[in-house]
């Protein structure tokens, strides 16, 4: 026969963004419970709401299949005893698998025979093992746990009640006070308290009581009823899709409903707006079909549509209240110059051991000149830059970033086309925070790339030199996301610029001003490898092996578009047989080097053609080959290292490199050392895994 | 419905349900919470159900009374139930209802929000409770009081009465709420908002407010040594409202402020812990018999 199963946990109202996660963890957890307790089953099905997480099985059998299984015991002879009687060794072993000598017999293996039983396990019913489930729902981990009244239990929310039926049978446990029965509660203010008479019909039953238990199925109702009300207002109303998942997890019987706000509010900028009835109040913000943002917003009530035009009502009053806050900051924000504002950031502290915010702006400033000579942006773009840099924190003092921290660098930009600044200027304030997520938007403008990378140096360093280096999942200011970030719009831009001489001199700087806590050789180290990192996990996306990235990471990141251009050649030479000879060849030099170190080459001192062919040759092309590098061909430059090969292949075959003659073997290992740090200068090319087929 | 009428509405309910009626604390505090009725007597074993009106001070909020939404002093009703009983959901919901709010006409949510007063070292879990998209009701479940762990756990909750008020009244302006039938809040409160706004941003001394910070800083210390347990919690409640004084009129730089809410916290800590010491040496005398102490 086939059975149903179900449990659900009544609670006090969940947090909308734990429950994802929760039902992905119930739904895997009830799987992997039933798979352990060998309960046969055909499917799982979870449901949420906010008031309850439940769990649904189907197909599930009266008990579990019966075990039959061979148990291995001692070897025969210890088994029995010189007269052929059983020994105490056989009698406890049959023992213990709930058996009787009587049932013993014995089998070869690996030409040794060995006591065995046969071990039947009779399969438990279900029914008895499912009051075990209570583990189940007790291991759910939730981003946070509360207890309440004078219980011991932390769980996500006080737990009301627990119903837990195989079919039509209560599943006895409990949980705390709360024992399990056969009962659910409707919707708070629609339904009430219901029995659920058999386990296949708890959707049914909770839908008489006003509560869509499928999460999905509340996801679509909402859906369906935005769209309808886009078609008959002729609205485009901006879906979210987070946000919709957030109201999906706030209602248990969603219906959606409209509401209005006066249009003199539209003269407020639109993003700030949006995030008031966004993140305030969870409305979605309505647009014309030619995209323009209407004086409208849609809600979702958790309920029916009675009375729906008094909740409408309330609603509106209430963001009433919120826009005319935004509309009075917007204007109060205008007041005043921005020289005004940026006084104020003299006040504002940014870290205590780094200074105020205007201390902060000083440096980027600095930071930004010095950026935008190394790339030769011209007087005029340097001068926006500068700038951009100066004004780039002013709008953290206005009451509308205050209230809403997300609009940082939208309001600045706003604000400073209302003070007249040039249009570049104003739009790198915003821009300067790009990317403002992982994988986020970059800055579009040159004046932005120049200042995000300058704000950026100055956090990282900043972070780091006073012992903030992120650890774990702590990454308070998000200095991961910021060194990825200044990566990637250097490879963007296809900026020549050197990630470790960047990094260098934000780090001189920081030494000249006495601002670290730290020594500057840990400082140094832990900043190069942290952006390291992020390069890795760069190059890591950009499709490279592990193996590659280490060795074209091995002297740091230099140039990434570079770096990345290197790792893509010797993703390809890995598995190129005609590559075999040369890194064959290019990788014994940088073994053999490793541990020398540089010297003079005397030339006087060669034995045989090939140390001075080989010498010759590197002389000729060693120029060359780093003008390939300082031009961004790496192509060519592994094409010259490539001439090499054979004459290294010579030189090793006629050279006895490890000489007992200690001149002769130090001229060797200083003419291979110099090689070696030209290949170097390309990769490790020992770090590699070579792929070629022999 | 006015305010009175609501207040009075409140403390039947709340009664009826066990709780302790009292009246506002006699010294100036930022919220409910603050008052020793809750802060203090949250803490350690004994059961403790009171509802009372606390009148709020946020010098910060103050706007010369010319803010429809803002007020320099508003009033909170504070109810808290240790240990938190099952029904303590219901029990709120049935007070709204005898406010006149027809849950089945509304939206009413219950929207996560957790609370956390770092200079009081306190944090809970909960929500703030939504009546057609306005926040009326925080509803906590206290975690963790003076960094001490709250066991049993107590839930608070603070009604914002003129928000309620306005809602229920249907009003814009927070001046024409009824405080009672043809007296209202403007009548009322207009002249103090308006003075305590001039002296919160132009006159206060703000060299005395940093004396009497230390100097109430200072007492708190002295007799809080002496196990004065609530004298000195006083003396705490005093910095804190000094402090906000001094915030609002912003003459603290933000790493002073840091500074500041650390030195109260430090306070509010270790008074905390004296009270549940005293209270343990008194024998925790509201435990009844046959009630385990929750350690």
């Amino acid at each position: 026969m086939s059975n149903t199963v179900l449990f659900e946990l009544g609670l006090e109202e969940l947090p909308a963004r734990f429950i994802d996660d929760a039902i992905e963890q119930l739904t895997k957890s009830t799987e992997a419970w039933l798979n352990d307790r060998r309960i046969p089953y055909e499917s799982v099905k979870s449901y949420s709401t906010p008031r309850r997480l439940a769990v649904q099985i189907f197909g599930v059998a009266d008990k579990q299949p019966d075990l039959e299984e061979e148990a291995k015991g001692p070897a025969k002879k210890i088994a029995l005893d010189e007269n052929g009687e059983w020994s105490k060794a056989a009698i406890g072993f049959s023992k213990g698998q709930g058996q009787s000598v009587d049932e013993i017999y014995f089998k070869e293996i690996k030409g040794v025979e060995y006591v065995h039983v046969k071990k039947f396990t009779p399969g438990q019913s279900t029914v008895d093992l499912l009051a075990d489930f209570k583990a189940v729902l007790l291991s759910l981990n939730f981003p946070k746990n509360m207890r309440w009244g004078s219980f011991n239990l932390k769980y996500a929310r006080p737990i009301r009640w627990i119903a837990a039926l195989f079919n039509d049978q209560v599943i006895p446990f409990a949980i705390e006070n709360v024992s399990t029965d056969a009962y659910t509660y409707g919707h708070r203010f629609l339904g009430s308290k219901a029995d659920i008479k058999h386990a296949d019909q708890y959707e049914q039953v909770l839908k008489n009581e006003q509560v869509i238990a499928d999460k999905n199925k509340r996801k679509t109702m909402i859906e369906q009823q935005l769209s309808h009300l886009e078609q008959t207002r002729n609205w485009e109303i901006v879906k979210d899709d987070q946000l919709l998942n957030e109201i999906t997890h706030l209602v248990e019987y969603p219906t959606v409903f409209s509401g209005e706000f006066s249009s003199e509010f539209l003269e407020v900028p639109e993003e700030a707006l949006i995030t008031s009835m966004k993140e305030h109040q969870r409305y979605f913000p309505v647009r014309s079909t030619e995209g323009v943002l209407q004086p409208f917003f849609v809600a979702v009530r958790n309920g029916n549509d009675k009375h729906l035009e008094t909740v409408a009502r309330g609603n509106e009053k209430v963001l009433k209240a919120r826009l005319a806050d935004a509309q009075f900051f917007y204007f109060e924000d205008q007041k005043g110059s921005i020289d005004e504002k940026l006084k104020k950031l003299e006040r504002m502290v940014y870290q205590v051991e780094l200074g105020t915010l205007a201390d902060k702006v000083s440096r980027v400033k600095q930071f930004t000149e010095s950026i935008s000579r190394k790339l030769g942006l011209g007087e005029r773009v340097e001068k926006q830059a500068v700038r951009a840099a100066e004004i780039s924190k002013f709008d953290l003092v206005t009451h509308m970033v205050d209230e809403f921290s997300e609009l940082q660098g939208i309001m600045g930009e706003k604000y400073a086309r209302i003070y007249g600044e040039d249009e570049e200027v104003a739009a790198a304030i915003n821009e300067h925070y790009m990317p403002r997520q992982a994988n986020g938007q970059l800055p579009e403008s040159t004046v932005g790339a120049v200042v995000s990378i300058a704000d950026k140096l100055d956090t990282i360093v900043g972070s780091i030199a006073i012992g903030h280096t992120p650890t774990g999942s702590q990454d308070p200011y998000g200095l991961r996301r910021q060194a990825l970030g200044i990566i990637q719009i250097l490879k963007d831009r296809n900026w020549s610029l050197c990630v470790e001489d960047l990094l260098d001199e934000v780090i001189d700087f920081y030494f000249t001003k006495n601002l670290p806590t730290r020594k500057k050789e840990d400082v140094v180290q832990e900043v190069h490898d942290f952006f390291r990192t992020r390069a890795s996990y760069l190059l890591k996306d950009e499709g490279m092996a592990p193996d590659v990235i280490q060795s074209v990471l091995a002297q740091g990141i230099q140039v990434y578009s570079q770096t990345s251009a290197k790792a893509l050649i010797l993703m390809e030479k890995r598995n190129d047989n005609q590559f075999k000879s040369v890194h064959e060849a290019l990788g014994r030099v940088l073994n053999l080097a490793k541990k020398t170190e540089a010297a003079a080459i005397d030339p006087a001192l060669f034995e045989n053609k090939s140390e001075a062919a080989l010498y010759e040759l590197h002389r000729d092309i060693h120029e060359n080959y780093q003008q390939a590098l300082k031009e961004q061909s790496p192509e060519s430059a592994l094409n010259l290292l490539a001439q090499l090969s054979d004459p290294i292949h010579s030189f090793f075959d006629q050279t006895m490199v490890m000489a007992e003659d200690e001149q002769l073997r130090s001229n060797r290992l200083a003419l291979l050392k110099q090689i070696a740090s030209d290949i170097l200068d390309f990769a490790d090319l020992n770090a590699v895994q070579w792929k070629q087929q022999y | 419905m006015n305010i009175q009428e609501m207040i009075l509405t409140l403390q039947k309910h709340w009664s009826d349900e066990g709780c302790l009626l009292m009246q506002a604390y006699d010294v100036e505090k930022g919220a409910g919470t603050m008052s020793p009725m809750t802060l203090l007597r949250s803490l350690g074993p004994e059961p403790w159900n009171v509802a009372y009106v606390e009148p709020s001070r946020r010098p910060a909020d103050g706007r010369y009374g010319q803010n429809p939404n803002r007020l320099y002093q508003h009033h909170q009703f504070q109810v808290i139930m240790k240990p938190s009983p099952d029904n303590i959901q219901d029990l709120y919901l049935k007070s709204l209802e005898k406010l006149g709010i027809d849950a089945e006409k509304h939206d009413i949510r219950f929207v996560e929000d957790n609370w956390e007063n770092p200079t009081l070292g306190a944090a809970g879990l909960g929500w703030e409770v939504w009546l057609d998209g306005m926040e009326i009701t925080q509803f906590t479940y206290f975690q963790q009081i003076g960094g001490l762990e709250a066991r049993p756990v107590a839930a608070e909750i603070t009604y914002g009465l003129e928000r309620l008020a306005s809602y229920i009244q249907d009003k814009e302006n927070v001046f024409e709420l009824e405080w009672t039938d043809g007296v209202t809040v403007g009548d009322i409160f207009t002249q103090p908002e308006y003075e305590h706004s001039v002296y919160t941003f132009e006159e206060s001394d703000d060299q005395m407010l940093f004396d009497l910070f230390s100097t109430y800083e200072q007492e708190a210390k002295r007799i809080m040594e002496k196990g004065l347990v609530f004298p000195a919690y006083d003396y705490v409640l005093k910095c804190s409202h000094t402090f906000n004084l001094l915030d609002a009129k912003g003459v603290i730089s933000v790493t002073e402020r840091t500074g500041y809410i650390g030195r109260v916290r430090n306070l509010a800590r270790s008074i905390s812990k004296a009270y549940v010491d005293e209270r343990e040496r008194l024998g925790f005398p509201m435990l009844k018999e046959g009630e385990s102490s929750y350690e």
